[in-house]
């Protein structure tokens, strides 16, 4: 029996879907947000998008603050979803096929009108809580994976390097203390 | 202001967030399952998501201002627009890693997940615009 060298043991142990479709994907989403720096010099977060539309429906001054920019955040979101929905259609569906992608096992995957999309296996509990925690968080911290883990980080901001290590100590131990109690999925 | 943009800011805006989304999709960060598996150490991907973006944004936000002033939709200069530092982005960097470490997904990831056919990820959804508009009644 042929056994491979310890180095491609640990990578295949750290990394169990390669590391290719994270980088190309990562390289996508910074081409994302260049390409409407280019052109707006604006470094576009997701999450501002949470209060701007809140701003259509709620006078909290708050969120009055955004009605200058909810418009093109309603567009910027807008394709975003499209762009997953692009992805579902092309290489998650099989019709574009890369070496470059690994599609992975988890979640469920279904079929409506010729396109293979996906749904989480996720409780809805963890999604819901977790998720007034994160509109709530996001917004009182100044921004979230793409504020400041993207554009903050990548304009070598201080307060956003300080933001990053905060959420991303906070989330592995939140996320393994959620496992450790056996919460699964 | 929206009378007097520029015709082409709305549709570059579109492309942006599309080739943005398509990205999260490709990376599986719009699956909530990989990136707990991130934060659970079972497989490390995600680094190279965020960071790879933020090299190939960072490039763009340190070459553009030598090339050119001004950008050319807007007339807004090419600067840097660091957000002030102070103690909220500990307290809601901290609330922001609970509810991702109990969720898996972020609001980005959260828009591109309904893209890929993430029905249920409307929970997540519902909940930030919860969490969004307490936190907005409270401050305001």
């Amino acid at each position: 029996m042929v056994t491979d060298p310890l180095p491609l043991q640990i990578f295949a142990e750290l990394f169990p879907n390669g590391i290719s479709r994270y980088a190309v994907g990562g390289l996508l989403v910074g081409l994302g947000v260049i390409v409407i720096y280019i052109g707006t010099g604006i470094p576009a977060g997701a999450s501002t998008f949470l209060e701007s539309t809140l701003s259509y429906v709620s006078d909290q001054s708050r969120f009055q603050k955004y009605v200058s920019s909810r418009d093109w955040r309603v567009v910027f979101t807008l394709g975003i979803v499209l762009g997953g929905l692009a992805f579902a259609a092309t290489v998650q569906s099989g019709v574009v096929t890369t070496s470059l992608y690994e599609p992975g096992t988890t979640g469920e995957l279904y079929e409506v009108a010729g396109v293979t999309l996906w749904t989480t296996a996720v409780q809805p509990w963890r999604l819901f809580f977790g998720g007034i925690l994160v509109g709530i968080g996001t917004r009182i911290g100044k921004g979230c994976t793409s504020g400041h883990g993207v554009c903050g980080v990548g304009s070598a901001s201080k307060t956003s390097l300080v933001g990053v290590a905060t959420f991303l100590l906070v989330a592995i131990v939140t996320a393994q203390v959620v496992a450790a109690l056996g919460v699964s999925p | 202001m929206s009378e007097d943009r520029h015709p082409l800011f709305i549709p570059l805006i579109l492309v942006g967030g599309v080739i943005f989304g398509f990205g999260l999709g490709f990376s599986h960060m719009a699956r909530p399952e990989v990136v707990l598996d991130f934060l659970q150490f079972e497989d490390l991907g995600l680094p190279f998501v965020m960071f790879g973006a933020a090299i190939v944004s960072g490039i763009a936000f340190a070459v553009l201002p030598r090339i050119r002033d001004r950008a050319p939709l807007t007339g807004s200069r090419y600067e840097r627009r660091l957000k002030p530092f102070d103690r909220n982005v500990l307290i809601g960097g901290a609330i922001f890693g609970v509810g991702w470490g109990l969720s898996g997904i972020c609001p980005g990831a959260a828009y591109a997940s309904l893209g890929i056919g993430n029905v249920t990820i409307l929970w997540a959804l519902a909940g930030m615009f919860v969490g969004a508009y307490l936190q907005g009644y409270w401050r305001s």
